[in-house]
């Protein structure tokens, strides 16, 4: 149970821990000082989320690892993030569709977890899902914008979709792990949580005057530790300081 | 030296707790700061437990880079206080909430320039000229707890305290 647990954990933290990543490289680039801020605030939020998610991995593990040794000291093989959060910023219209995908994946799964039988992980949804919350709020207002706005922004939200959605289906995607985890009431079955997704994210698709792909195909391996080559280039960049000079602090 | 150990463990035995409660009055939040701590609503509770003092603090928002500061912030007015056996525990359960911001704190908030939280999800009125004719710049303002707005009357910027 503990090492299905600990799997799940990482899967959550590490999905917070790279989105937030990709999100920060936006710090002092977005299109707008606002967007900036506000681009730099939900990075903020989803790193601070690593650390919980992380932080009680590493306490269920009971190896003394802490969410910075987890973040710092892993190879990609051991990340296990979903591909779409690893996937490059692009232009600004693909940063926010993939924040969009995400949110809503994050607001099913958090809905479930937040009646979790496990109480740690009880409190830390119950406490994130009202972040979440607000971030689905402020990428789905956008993404409708954008759609919904001028020809140019039409097509790039479009363009940004199609390239995304082969990336969609391993967020429903079943692990030998969540079995055991639904089996105890602790964490659904990611296959569990499509209905919900389609409910929500499908007529915000069509507000935003956005087709969604037909193509069922979908990428995978995230999960398991097996990524695209872009992850690889995340941790070069964020690991670099804790790699050259082990164990250096603020 | 014995006799500052003596008042330091006497201190720990028999702590005042409403005493503790308006040294934490004294603290300020270190990105608003004329809210105190308590004020804000993240100190949880005040607790005496077998000889050391508890305090529990909850965070604002998880990723809010304040808490590590705040937790250090009640630690020194606590020393400051000749205590020294004595925990900062973080407690995530219940989430903490915007409405747990006094009223003084709603006061204080609105007086300096941020209009308080409502629950209708929008500022009431613009905190320099009153007016409600407002509109929405961005959902995050300068910190995470914040978003940004502006008044459509004086034209002044202003930031928004977040519901949550
Ligand atoms: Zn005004």
């Amino acid at each position: 149970m503990d090492k299905a647990l600990f799997e799940f954990l990482c899967r959550m933290g590490d999905n917070t821990l790279v989105l937030g990543h990709r999100v920060s490289e936006w710090c002092g680039h977005a299109p707008v000082l606002e967007e900036d801020i506000a681009l730099a605030n939900m990075s903020l939020d989803l790193i601070g989320q690593t650390q919980l998610w992380l932080g009680l991995a590493g306490e269920i593990e009971g190896k003394g690892r802490s969410a910075d040794d987890f973040a710092y000291l892993r190879d990609a093989f051991d990340f296990r993030n979903l591909l779409l959060v690893e996937q490059p910023n692009g232009d600004f219209g693909k940063t926010l569709m993939r924040q969009f995908l995400f949110d809503g994946f994050q607001s099913v799964m958090l809905e479930q977890l937040a009646i979790s039988k496990n109480e740690r992980v009880r409190e830390i949804a119950q406490k994130v899902a009202k972040e979440v919350s607000y971030h689905l709020e402020r990428s789905s207002d956008l993404v409708v914008r954008l759609g919904d706005g001028s020809q140019e922004s039409h097509q790039r939200m479009q363009a940004a979709l199609e390239d995304l959605w082969p990336y969609v289906g391993e967020m429903f995607l079943d692990e030998a792990e969540d079995a055991v985890l639904a089996d105890a009431g602790i964490a659904p079955q990611p296959s569990s949580l499509k209905t919900a997704w389609d409910e929500l994210m499908l007529p915000l698709l069509g507000k935003a005057c956005l087709e969604v792909p037909e193509s069922g195909y979908f990428q995978k391996g995230g999960k398991r530790g097996t990524h695209s080559e872009h992850l690889g280039f995340i941790l070069a960049e964020m690991q670099f300081l804790q790699r050259a000079y082990p164990g250096a602090t603020w | 030296m014995t006799v500052m150990t003596e008042r330091k463990q006497q201190a720990v035995s028999e702590p005042d707790l409403q005493n503790v409660w308006q040294w934490l009055e004294e603290v300020p939040d270190p990105e608003i700061p004329v809210l105190s701590l308590v004020d804000l609503g993240v100190i949880r509770s005040i607790e005496a437990q077998g000889g050391e003092l508890v305090v529990a603090v909850s965070p604002t928002y998880s990723g809010c880079p304040a808490t590590r500061i705040i937790h250090e912030d009640v630690a020194a007015k606590l020393r400051e206080k000749g205590l020294s056996a004595f925990r900062v525990e973080a407690v995530l359960s219940p989430p903490w909430s915007s409405e747990w911001i006094s009223k003084s704190g709603r006061k204080k908030l609105a007086a300096y320039g941020i209009a308080p939280p409502q629950a209708s999800g929008k500022p009431k009125a613009c905190p320099q000229c009153g007016s409600a004719q407002l509109e929405l710049v961005s959902q995050f303002g300068s910190t995470p707890c914040k978003a940004s707005w502006r008044c459509l009357s004086c034209l002044e910027p202003f930031d928004y305290f977040k519901c949550i």
